[in-house]
């Protein structure tokens, strides 16, 4: 017993790169999540939809002979308007931001199937120039999805962190803090709504633009639970760097690094021979555990809070 | 500067719950008015500042200010002319943001927001003065999160935010009602500072009728959504609880109590 677990443990060294690799992509996904989760404290189920609209027009484009990143550009504006669609739902119609991502992201379904006109189309790695592939996780190349990934995310964390630092980035922010200050500040909560939407579903798209070409096809059913990964690797994140990384950017690349702890770990799982169609019942259980850990520590451990002394 | 006229506002039209809480208020501010409501319980003296503010909808009636018509304009447009400080002190800051970021919001109300950095060095000066003049050591925690300050701070802190951009109307709603006494005088001491500093028109609403007469230049009482009691001028500088009570034979034990 201890020897066949042992045994398939030694597996897991060469399966890493990829875990990573796949750790990386999801984790600008998870970003996105982080953005509507957290900052906007919106639950936005948008996404599950959106990654595979990335996907699927990044594949499209890229088979009707566009250049990669056109073809990445495509799939952005794509996510974007994912994210008008749900945040105007949520503002203009006063659809609950829950039921406003659902209603995007069963629309989706069929809107992916006609981009693509069937349930999956595939890219050949030889045929087209990608930006990234599973192929190359060993090769030392800038193609390598460890690598290439990695630079895009430090420029997506670097423009993330100028951005909430503006001007509207910190109405977003307050937004998501508190509306009612925020429009006693003059705030369009409604517009910062969706522009968060828009921009959240964006960088939701542009993974799953990543996804496809990585592993070579783009999928209807690509996204199905991705916002329980998204929030799997926000909530690991914090859980194992809440305390270290306090500044924005940090607290960006603390969810990237969910993201691949997620990975790394269901490989592990995988190879100590999980049944692969119990992953996702697994997924949403750890999910569900540790959405439930700040309820359960003010409900069952209130330890003496100190009552603050006014200061005078 | 200030017009109210003929304002209705009924809440839960046509259930069991229906309550007339605004009932065809008018009332004009003059420019630098201190203004004190009080009223007992579902007088509507809260209803009258939501409405102004646009945070809840009018049902019929205008307001103008500086004769400008502001019936349509939603809250965040009509927040360029109105500071604002709630009842509540969570409701007035955002919790998970810096002092100094609270205040750099507070800073650009009105304004368009685009994408110029947040906050600058020059406005951090600023609101270091600023805050040092409150006297509450903030000066000192500029980028804590305004969630660890306690309720008189973050009071204070939002009667800050409402005057740092001068508003044409300054809104209290009960700002002082959730704190202990001692640090409501406080708070109370400096919205008086600030309003005769940058001589602001002012509503204040109250449930004290003390401070109600203690303070500004007119007193206004509301019952069942109506002005019943307007005093202003020398009337309004001599006027005492003892007053108030015999003239008005006031049956409102709230009022009562917080004499």
């Amino acid at each position: 017993m201890l020897a066949n677990i042992l045994g398939s443990l030694a597996t897991v060294p060469g399966a890493l790169p990829g875990a990573v690799a796949q750790g990386l992509i999801w984790g600008i996904m998870a970003i996105g999540v982080y953005i509507t989760f957290r900052v906007l404290d919106i639950a936005d189920l948008t996404v599950d939809g959106s990654l595979g609209t990335g996907g699927a027009v990044c594949i499209m484009l890229m088979l009707l002979g566009c250049n990669v990143w056109l073809a990445m550009l495509g799939a952005v504006i794509a996510g974007l308007l994912t994210g008008l669609m749900t945040g105007v739902f949520h503002t203009f119609m006063g659809i609950p931001a829950i039921l406003a991502g659902i209603l995007t992201q069963l629309s989706l379904y069929s809107i992916n199937l006609k981009i693509m006109g069937k349930a999956n189309q595939a890219i050949n790695v030889d045929k087209y120039s990608l930006l990234v592939s599973l192929r190359w996780v060993r090769k030392a190349m800038l193609n390598n999805p460890l690598i290439m990934v990695a630079i895009i995310i430090v420029i997506l964390i670097a423009f993330l962190y100028w951005f909430f630092g503006t001007e509207l980035g910190s109405g977003l922010r307050a937004t998501g803090a508190n509306p009612n200050m925020s429009r006693a500040q003059g705030i369009n909560t409604d517009l910062n709504k969706v522009l968060g939407l828009m921009v959240s579903n964006a960088l939701v798209a542009f993974s799953g633009a990543l996804l496809s070409q990585y592993q070579g096809f783009a999928d209807v059913n690509m996204g199905r639970g991705a916002i329980v990964i998204g929030l799997a690797a926000v909530i690991i994140g914090e859980a194992i760097f809440g305390r270290i990384f306090r500044n924005f950017a940090l607290r960006l690349l603390a969810v990237v690094f969910g993201s691949i702890i997620y990975y790394v770990v269901i490989q592990i799982v995988i190879q100590l021979g999980l049944d692969a169609n119990l992953l996702k019942l697994l997924s949403a259980l750890v999910v569900a555990v540790f959405l439930a850990v700040p309820y359960w520590k003010s409900r069952y451990f209130r330890r003496g809070v100190k009552v603050r002394k006014e200061a005078e | 500067m200030l017009e109210l006229r003929d304002l209705y506002k009924t809440f839960n039209p046509g259930t069991v719950n229906e309550k007339r809480a605004i009932d065809g208020l008018s009332l004009t501010l003059e420019d630098g008015d201190f203004v004190t409501i009080i009223g007992g319980n579902g007088a509507g003296k809260s209803t009258v500042l939501n409405l102004i503010s646009g945070a809840i909808p009018l049902d019929s009636g205008s307001i103008c200010l500086d004769g400008k018509d502001i019936t349509s304009l939603p809250e965040f447009k009509r927040a360029k002319y109105l500071g604002r400080v709630f009842q509540d002190p969570m409701m007035g800051t955002a919790a998970t943001m810096g002092i100094e970021e609270n205040l750099a919001l507070a800073n650009r109300r009105g304004a368009r927001r685009g994408l110029r950095p947040g906050i600058t060095s020059q406005e951090r000066v600023r609101y270091r003065e600023q805050l040092a003049s409150l006297g509450l050591g903030l000066e000192t925690r500029m980028t804590s999160k305004v969630g660890l300050l306690s309720g008189g701070q973050r009071q204070a802190l939002t009667l800050l935010m409402a005057t740092l951009k001068k508003p044409r109307l300054l809104l209290l709603d009960e700002h002082t009602a959730a704190l202990d006494p001692k640090t409501a005088d406080k708070v109370l001491q400096l919205t008086e500072e600030i309003v005769s500093r940058d001589s602001l028109t002012t509503l204040m609403v109250t449930h004290n009728m003390k401070q109600a007469i203690q303070y500004g230049n007119r007193l206004i009482m509301m019952d069942a959504g109506r002005i019943v009691v307007d005093i202003r001028g020398q009337e309004k500088k001599d006027l005492t609880v003892r007053d108030l009570l015999e003239k008005f034979n006031i049956e409102n034990d709230r009022m009562l109590l917080s004499e």
